[in-house]
């Protein structure tokens, strides 16, 4: 009876953590999915989601995908490659400490401060374009603004998070799994193919749903670097509920956010998936 | 362990092995300092030891997952020491569970049949069987984390046999399991080793372990070999004061030098090796605690100090007049009257003993 009553009162050290996620995810997506489906009056249509999924919101879409797509693709791929090389290196050494540290404070900087660090470093204007330009190599033709500068920035923080997330699933690979392949007669390839790839394509296909996901909800960045310019979903939404494009429009906005919902929930679901089947070789 | 082994998993002739003055350092440090050993076909050979005398770094030369600095290793009378891992024809099984987790225990099994091109029909019949042979059959399709250590390891010396090795190395691989698992599987892996011949280093550090197990034991130090001989040999007849000291319990008795014999507490008693010192010189006797007979006496010369009862054996230890403290082994019915603190007689057994200065 007492480790039951103790039981119920260590639950209660949830609550605040409960309560948050409630407040602060449960409520904004409800009002998000019931707005989609209001009309001004308060009325249920699905004109909204008709417009949304129509241009030029569909093209937002589309925009956002690719360049979530391409960031996670490139992100992926390099994050695992520098992942890769520090997890050849000794344990506690500097090397994985500063590219760990570094990771984990380049991973979360983004919004305003990073697009200004990057107009500030490679923009027409650049301190780094004014260096190269005096050495003869002249980037100035390179848009900040576009599809190729977004990708770009975003690849600053798309790359760390991905050696945070792939970074423990790297150490995961005990060495005795490839002595012991190369001991039955497995070559390198082989061990890779058969072993250390099947082992690792779980994670690593979660943490490119991930990414995905990172990069499809991102907005300050893309908005600050932009200034609306590429139409990126997130960006649309703030246009139709500061009300820019035009007045009532918050129920649009609304759909919008369902179609990111959705498409981010499935990203993540796809993560959880991939999650699952790496756990089935653990239980 | 009841299946009935094909024939293929036969004895087939063991291949002799033969490691030729390894050296291997790490900076400062000498894991290696000469190793020579010759193992003959079919033989099961320990590498016993302390930890960091340099066992599982030779085991590791020898399966080609390190290299030496110098030295050779031969099989079959064949320099493989530039030989990769992957095509030495060897086996281990490791210490830590080494089972490659996203595969099955039949598919671990099968891997090294995968990689030597045999059918996928013929990898699960030879797989069947040797999960058969470690009493595993019911097991092919459970991952290794269904299993429980014990199982896991029985699965790695079956993936290790499918190959049919020229040599199997054993790297510890009972000492992460539990005292009865351990000894059973101790037994099976010696069981096999035996009916198919395969010629075997067994890295241990466990005496036990090694004295229960091999054909011959090689105990080393500080990365040298310090002795290699039968068990028994190594156990009885110790050449050094540290196999002496390491394998088994050992009493060190003050005594006094006197030719091919040794005083110790008024008794005379000859010894392995005359010390090369003067009659009548003081030295240290080692004496094994089975070698020392204690017995319950109003008018001792000893007083007990404590008794630890270990089943058919008691453990009484005696306090000698000088301070010394004595371990003896008696049956445990011959104990029952030396209680801590009563007087008792000692005795040596009269076998040749170990002295050393």
């Amino acid at each position: 009876m007492k480790f039951r009553n103790r039981q119920r009162l260590d639950v209660l050290g949830l609550l605040p953590f409960l309560a948050y996620v409630v407040v602060f995810l449960g409520v904004p997506t409800v009002s998000v999915v019931v707005g989609a489906f209001q009309d001004d009056t308060g009325g249920w249509t699905l004109s909204n989601i008709g417009a949304a999924a129509g241009d030029p919101y569909l093209h937002a879409f589309v925009v956002s995908t690719e360049i979530s797509a391409l960031t996670a693709v490139i992100g992926a791929l390099v994050g695992l490659a520098i992942a890769f090389a520090v997890s050849a290196s000794p344990p506690g050494g500097v090397l994985r400490q500063v590219v760990s540290t570094a990771s984990g404070v380049l991973a979360y900087f983004a919004g305003v401060p990073l697009a200004f660090a990057f107009i500030a470093a490679i923009g027409s204007q650049g301190l780094v374009t004014r260096w190269l330009g005096a050495l003869g190599l002249d980037i100035s033709g390179f848009s900040l603004f576009g599809f190729a500068g977004i990708t770009v920035v975003y690849l600053y923080f798309q790359i760390p998070l991905m050696v945070l997330v792939i970074f423990p699933a790297l150490e995961g690979l005990r060495p005795q799994w490839q002595e012991a392949a190369s001991n039955l007669g497995a070559s390198r390839w082989q061990y890779w193919r058969l072993v250390g790839g099947p082992l690792l394509l779980p994670p690593f296909l979660g943490a490119l749903m991930l990414l995905f996901a990172n990069s499809f909800a991102a907005y300050a960045t893309a908005a600050a670097l932009t200034n609306g310019i590429i139409p990126l979903v997130p960006i649309q939404i703030a246009a139709v509920m500061s009300g820019n494009v035009a007045v009532g429009q918050e129920n649009l906005g609304n759909a919008l956010g369902l179609g990111m919902i959705l498409i981010v929930g499935l990203a993540l679901a796809g993560y959880a998936w991939m999650q699952r089947r790496t756990s089935r070789w653990l239980r | 362990m009841t299946a009935t082994i094909d024939t293929s998993t036969e004895a087939r002739p063991g291949s002799p092995v033969r490691l030729a003055g390894l050296r291997r350092g790490y900076g400062q440090v000498t894991a290696l300092d000469g190793l020579d050993l010759d193992i003959a076909p079919g033989e099961l050979v320990s590498l016993l030891g302390p930890s960091g005398c340099g066992k599982t770094t030779a085991l590791r030369i020898v399966a080609g997952l390190e290299h030496s600095d110098a030295g050779a290793v031969f099989v079959d009378g064949q320099d493989i020491t530039k030989v990769p891992a992957n095509k030495r024809d060897m086996a281990m099984v490791f210490q830590s569970y080494s089972l490659f987790p996203n595969l099955t225990a039949g598919e671990n099994v099968a891997f090294g049949l995968r990689l030597r091109g045999v059918s996928p029909a013929e990898r699960r019949k030879r797989s069947g069987e040797l999960l058969e042979l470690v009493g595993l059959n019911q097991h092919y399709d459970r991952y290794a984390t269904q299993m429980s250590g014990g199982q896991q390891q029985r699965v790695a010396l079956a993936r290790a046999l499918a190959i049919e090795p020229k040599v199997l190395l054993l790297d510890e691989p009972l000492s992460a399991l539990d005292a009865k698992v351990r000894v059973q599987l101790r037994d099976e892996i010696r069981g096999l080793q035996q009916r198919l011949g395969i010629t075997t280093l067994f890295v241990t550090h466990d005496q036990e372990e090694a004295l229960s197990m091999s054909d011959r034991v090689a105990v080393m130090n500080d990365g040298r070999l310090e002795q290699c001989a039968s068990p028994d040999e190594v156990y009885t007849r110790p050449a050094t004061p540290f196999v002496a000291a390491f394998v088994g319990a050992m009493n060190r008795i003050g005594g006094i030098a006197s030719g091919t014999e040794v005083e110790i507490l008024g008794q005379r008693l000859s010894v392995t090796q005359p010390p090369e010192v003067p009659a009548g010189s003081k030295v240290t006797a080692l004496v094994r605690p089975e070698s020392v007979l204690i017995s319950p006496a109003v008018a001792g010369t000893v007083r007990v100090a404590r008794s630890s009862f270990r089943g058919p054996v008691t453990r009484v230890t005696v306090e000698l007049p000088d301070g010394t403290e004595v371990d003896s082994d008696l049956p445990s019915s011959a104990a029952v009257d030396l209680r801590p603190g009563a007087l008792a007689d000692i005795r040596f057994a009269p076998e040749p003993v170990m002295v050393i200065r």
